[in-house]
């Protein structure tokens, strides 16, 4: 199942160029971009693991790539995804945010349903992958859903 | 893992950014529709305004660059060219169009203008420009060469324009397409090492990052490596540095600045620096005449001018100033001014009563004197004085 999350989520996945075109436009906004990677997939799951710092006082793209790309290299069976926030008064919050990276295969979720007093039903979903210790969940051959 | 990013290189969105905003047709093409013996196949496309001149052909074709960038009459309409079709191998080019629309000119008459004397420096970069304005032009051609390696080490005393020139170089650059941004991140030892283990790396390539698109200056990089001890952080920046010259060539130029004597035991030590920079150019110290003119453009640019009986006076300052220690070219002639005004205004306030307009331009001899340098054998200096 694969996952939806961010700005573009139901694009296909961007080409290396299309990355570099929207990191331009964050740049001539004066957005400043951050790297974020992880393997916990849950749409709740909003606290990812920074890749560096966040880059300041970049001008062209190619220096965002270069670290998107040693993201991917370090971490290949993650989300990686890449954060630009707007610190203009009155927005001062995450401007453009999108997975530049994803795993494969993606398993995907499993619904629990958990029964409750008077017949309320409360509804949990719950990654596959994280049944596996975090480093070891997208690697190999996944138990699929 | 595969990377999911370039597995579908032909997705429904992907051809967005591979193919460049087609040139639209409907652009008036007048301008080039006049020259006779045009190549058909560029009729077809030459929407840009770039693009137009592209398909001009001239007699004018085959002029050699070198000494020719200086002439070229304004003959094209176009900037610089980008993403231009590919021209047939029958096509010509119109070189000082292209010099003309590049707009390299004016960056290179600004440098003989600005900088005084250098005329080696100056020949240097006219001859790198031509390189890559040939280069650009056979880009056009679709000979996919080597993109030239552009990395360069400006030697030279302090003062002798190395920083100014890098500017130039680096507006040059951006003008010719080498360089996305053309900007100059001006760093030294300090800003690239680190204090501690595992400091250096990140910032270093935090400086690298800041400067892709555009041009790094390292000044005094011969600081990086410090002979004496082997654990220097330096190193570790070394090697990053020559990773990310090498990896991102296209997105990055390098410039290490420094004094000929101790930057020639830099590259002696670091093979590999020497290795990937193809452009060492030397930066000559003035001499006394080309430091007087200088003075004398400062101090127009600054509203000010000799007195008559002044000018004899500087050039002795000069003379002494040169043989002090610690000379620094045109640094120690912009110090020496100030403290010229400084004396000067003291002057005229101590003189009191009526000044004019002459007054509180002309620098006197006195203003001159009134230095230590005339002060015959004083102790040494312990920093740059006058």
């Amino acid at each position: 199942m694969r996952i939806t999350q961010g700005t573009f989520s139901y694009l296909p996945d961007f080409t290396d160029d299309e990355i570099t075109k929207q990191i331009e436009y964050c740049l001539e906004n004066g957005w400043p971009l951050s790297i974020e990677f992880t393997d916990d997939p849950h749409p709740r799951n909003i606290y990812w693991e920074m890749w560096g710092l966040p880059m300041f006082d970049l001008a062209d793209a190619a220096g965002v790539l270069m670290e998107v790309n040693a993201c991917r290299k370090a971490h290949p069976d993650c989300y990686v995804k890449l954060n630009a926030y707007d610190a203009s008064l009155g927005r001062q919050t995450t401007a453009l945010s999108f997975i530049v990276q994803r795993p494969e295969p993606e398993p995907g979720f499993r619904l629990d349903r958990q029964e409750d007093h008077d017949r309320v039903i409360r509804y949990t979903t719950r990654a596959y992958v994280v049944d596996r210790p975090t480093g070891e969940r997208y690697r190999g051959e996944s138990n699929g859903s | 893992m595969s990377d999911p990013k370039k597995s579908d290189p032909n997705g429904p969105y992907s051809d967005s950014s591979d193919a460049p905003a087609r040139p639209s047709f409907a652009m008036g093409r007048s301008g080039a529709e006049s020259v006779p013996t045009k190549p058909d196949p560029m009729t077809s496309d030459a929407g840009t305004s770039k693009a137009r001149d592209k398909g001009r052909q001239s007699s004018s074709t085959a002029r050699p660059t070198g000494a020719g960038i200086a002439s070229a009459p304004a003959a094209g309409t176009s900037g610089g060219s980008e993403e231009a079709e590919q021209l047939p191998p029958g096509a010509q080019v119109d070189l000082s169009a292209a010099q003309a629309d590049s707009g390299i000119e004016e960056v290179l008459t600004g440098l003989d203008n600005e900088l005084v004397g250098l005329d080696m420096v100056k020949t240097r970069i006219r001859e790198l420009a031509a390189l890559l304005l040939i280069d650009m032009q056979r880009r056009r051609f679709g000979l996919e060469g080597n993109r030239p390696s552009l990395h360069m080490s400006f030697t030279g005393s302090p003062g002798t324009g190395k920083t100014t020139v890098a500017l130039r170089m680096a507006d040059l650059l951006h003008r010719l397409g080498y360089s996305r941004k053309g900007h100059l991140v001006t760093v030294t030892r300090d800003d690239l090492v680190g204090q501690y283990v595992g400091h250096t790396a990140p910032k270093t390539k935090d400086v690298l990052k800041r400067a892709m698109g555009g041009v790094l200056f390292i000044d005094e990089a011969y600081y990086l490596y410090k002979v004496e001890n082997e654990r220097d952080y330096g190193q570790e920046s070394i090697e990053i540095l020559l990773q990310v010259m090498e990896n991102n060539r296209d997105d990055l130029v390098v410039v290490l600045a420094g004094y000929a004597d101790r930057m020639d035991t830099f590259f002696a030590a670091n093979p590999g620096f020497g290795s990937r920079i193809a452009h060492h150019i030397d930066f000559p110290d003035y001499t006394i005449d080309e430091l007087f003119v200088i003075a004398e453009k400062m101090l127009e640019r600054d509203g000010y001018r000799f007195d008559e009986e002044a000018v004899p006076v500087f050039r002795e300052y000069l003379e002494r100033r040169m043989a002090r220690p610690r000379f620094a070219n045109a640094r120690s002639v912009r110090n020496a001014l100030e403290r010229a005004r400084l004396r000067h205004a003291n002057r005229l306030i101590a003189a009191g009563g009526q000044v004019g307009l002459d007054d509180l331009v002309t620098l006197k001899p006195a203003d001159f004197l009134g230095s230590r340098v005339f002060a015959g054998e004083g102790p040494e200096p312990d920093e740059e004085e006058d």
